[in-house]
């Protein structure tokens, strides 16, 4: 367990790459552009790549550099390109019947965190200085859970939907990353490989709800109920 | 042995799939999907049988074949042979003879990501075949391309992925929390987590646990989590229905019966079950509420999974002996029991032109053999006697009174009086209320036997499962009993 001797620069690397891409969550929250969303996501991605090269050079886990590679060239490449060709096609710039105001969104988005931290400091019974890194890890897990749930909940948009389903994804990735850097690597290619078909799964349906609903908006999603 | 078993039970699904995409000829692709469907259900009983001796782990740690995960192999089998054999007769309705061999590629592939689902001994290979469900079948819920059912597929993809990335969450935690035990890199199978989850700290090991039951249950379908349930059942075409319900439904079940085994035997089994419970009679009381108050036929079913569902949860929390056996039973019979209700509602919607159940009447004027089927089934489904439902509800029943949950299967017994009479009434009205006047006559369908002899292969089990428990059940389910933990 390489967490129990971790060193203070290991720390902050770490922890400065983690904090960072939970802050990139919160522009998404906070944005009601769709370009600005898709951008958060790329760097984010890009970050994440960051901590799975960093965490692979000191851990000496090899596989994880294969991972780095791959995430900075599906997550931070392809899905951002491929999702901002769906947004210059469908012609939605922006989120027009947003349930929550940006400023609320991030007030309820920074109370899931403070309620993420109060968890994961519960489940974490390393001593410092590994506590530090492992709470830090399990809060942003747990708060992006809560976050991508949150952009499920309050965004109409399908793309919205789609990237806040993908920012679930990420924030597991990126502390599994950190607490469990000797999980089997078959697992996380399948998992790059799974988000690329659900993408294009939901381009294909985006596609189906212009055509058949003549909307992207899932308030238009209307007609089952009860 | 098993290993050729094996292969035949994951080959023949995928030769189906082969030759539907490659010959692309509709009949061809029909008579391959129900080939590969039959060949599924013959081998997968042996399957099941050989487990007994004990379980077995092939192909270098992947595949591990026990008698929890070849029980619902065979469940699963039962229902694509039935729903096979139907949807030769039903989707030659529906006028899409061009895109009748992706559909039942697909279909094959929705058979074969489930039937590995059951067999795979990686908790992450497993958690990636539940994911490769959801992917196959959203294009399945969405084959009619209509308005309604595009809706259907997103809620569906939405909502199930969103569910099932927190049962990867769930994973992951359970993977940190065996390191601590196992070192930092091990083989994560199912029998590494149980070995190492009595050692692993408690309060993670139960947001770990909370967090695979809530990511599998939204695949399974249990309340809360339930609300892309109704839509994806309905709108599907019917034999599609019948998959998700009678076989989708079960697949992701046996995720958390996994896990409960995991973490039997640890501080946590306690809070673990009655979490199960929890779940499961919460879904029993919502779907009671809204089966009640129904009038979309199919819709009518898909509540009646998320009652069913419920059941077994319950079965599932309430453990011991007799409560393992009546969740398995169950599972079986509700396979059984929801294929026939959803082959009939695809025949009244199919000749009624209407999925509304206040347009439906005289269905034995229009259906005088499966109607009567269809009739009979709803009393199963109700949970009358003869008919086996009844039995596992009952066992389930007397595993709740025997335990400390004895007010919840009070409420279960309360609750289950108001299925029957609400269920019941819907059918009542279809068949014996006088006819609409302003409706025009219900069409005459072509290619009833397909239609109907799947019904009665789904029937005649049923009564005699409702008559006769066969004693090698009794050591299937005692040996997964055994299997789950035991009496910890």
């Amino acid at each position: 367990m390489f967490l129990a001797h971790i060193n203070a620069l290991q720390a902050s690397i770490f922890s400065s790459l983690a904090i960072v891409s939970l802050l990139l969550t919160f522009v998404m929250l906070g944005s009601h552009w769709l370009k600005n969303y898709v951008y958060a996501f790329a760097a984010q991605s890009w970050l994440i790549a960051a901590l799975s090269a960093s965490v692979g050079y000191f851990t000496g886990y090899r596989e994880l550099y294969a991972i780095a590679a791959l995430t900075a060239l599906f997550r931070g490449l392809v899905l951002p390109m491929l999702l901002m060709r769906i947004v210059s096609r469908l012609n939605v710039k922006r989120e027009i019947h947003a349930v929550l105001q940006p400023a609320s969104s991030l007030v309820i988005g920074a109370f899931a965190v403070m309620f993420a931290f109060v968890i994961a400091n519960h489940m974490n019974l390393q001593p410092p200085p590994a506590a530090h890194v492992v709470v830090l890890a399990l809060t942003i897990m747990l708060s992006m859970k809560f976050l991508g749930f949150l952009m499920l909940a309050v965004r109409d948009e399908a793309i919205s939907q789609i990237l806040g389903l993908l920012v679930l994804e990420n924030g597991i990735f990126l502390g599994s990353q950190i607490l469990v850097p000797g999980m089997p690597l078959l697992i996380e290619i399948v998992i790059l490989f799974d988000l690329l078909i659900v993408v294009a799964c939901f381009g294909m349906l985006v596609r189906f709800l212009v055509i058949h609903a003549g909307t992207t908006s899932s308030r238009a999603l209307n007609r089952l109920v009860g | 042995m098993e290993l050729h078993l094996l292969t035949i039970l994951l080959w023949a699904p995928l030769t189906a799939i082969i030759l539907s995409l490659a010959v692309h000829r509709a009949r061809i692709a029909e008579y391959a999907t129900v080939l590969a469907a039959i060949i599924d259900l013959l081998v997968s009983i042996p399957l099941l049988r050989g487990t007994l001796r004990g379980s077995l782990v092939l192909l270098h740690g992947y595949c591990l074949i026990d008698t929890l995960g070849a029980w619902v192999v065979v469940c699963i089998s039962v229902v694509y042979t039935l729903a096979s054999i139907y949807a030769v007769g039903y989707m030659r309705l529906l006028d899409e003879q061009e895109r009748l061999p992706l559909f039942y590629a697909l279909f094959s592939g929705f058979a074969f990501t489930m039937l590995a689902a059951c067999v795979m001994n990686n908790v992450g290979v497993f958690w990636i075949t539940i994911e490769l469900t959801t992917l196959i079948s959203t294009f399945l819920v969405g084959f009619e391309q209509e308005a309604e059912s595009t809706e259907a597929a997103w809620k569906y993809i939405v909502v199930v992925s969103g569910g099932i990335s927190l049962a990867l969450l769930g994973t992951v935690l359970f993977y940190w929390g065996g390191s601590f035990v196992l070192g930092p890199s091990y083989a994560m199978t199912w029998a590494a987590l149980r070995s190492s989850a009595p050692k692993v700290y408690p309060p993670l090991l139960l947001v770990s646990f909370l967090l695979v039951l809530v990511g599998y249950g939204t695949k399974a379908g249990l309340a809360p989590m339930h609300t892309w349930l109704p839509d994806a059942h309905s709108e599907s075409p019917a034999p599609v229905s019948a998959m998700l319900s009678g076989a989708l439904l079960n697949a992701s079940m046996l995720g958390i019966a996994r896990f409960l085994g995991v973490v039997s035997g640890t501080s946590i089994t306690r809070f673990a079950h009655s979490a199960v419970v929890g779940f499961g009679i919460f879904s029993f009381v919502l779907a009671a509420l809204f089966i009640v108050r129904q009038n979309g036929i199919k819709r009518l079913m898909a509540y009646s999974s998320v009652e069913h569902i419920g059941v077994q949860a319950l079965g599932l929390g309430f453990a011991g002996p007799l409560g393992i056996a009546g969740a398995l039973y169950h599972m079986l019979n509700h396979s059984l029991n929801k294929s026939l209700m959803f082959f009939g509602a695809g025949n009244a919607m199919r000749a009624y032109q209407t999925k509304e159940i206040s347009k439906i009447r005289r269905v034995l004027n229009t259906f005088p053999v499966s109607g009567t089927l269809w009739l009979l089934g709803a009393l199963g489904i109700a949970g009358a006697p003869p008919f086996a439902l009844f039995v596992s509800e009952f066992t389930i029943l007397r595993a709740g009174i025997a335990g400390r949950f004895r007010w919840v299967a009070i409420v279960f017994v309360v609750v289950l009086i108001i299925v029957f009479i609400g269920f019941l009434a819907h059918f009542r009205a279809m068949y014996f209320d006088e006819e609409l006047q302003s409706t025009e006559r219900p069409l005459t369908l072509s290619g009833s036997g397909w239609r109907t002899v799947p019904m009665w292969l789904a029937f005649l089990p049923l009564l005699v499962l409702g008559l006769w428990w066969p004693h090698g059940l009794w050591q299937i389910f005692n040996k997964v009993f055994l299997d789950m933990g035991g009496a910890q």
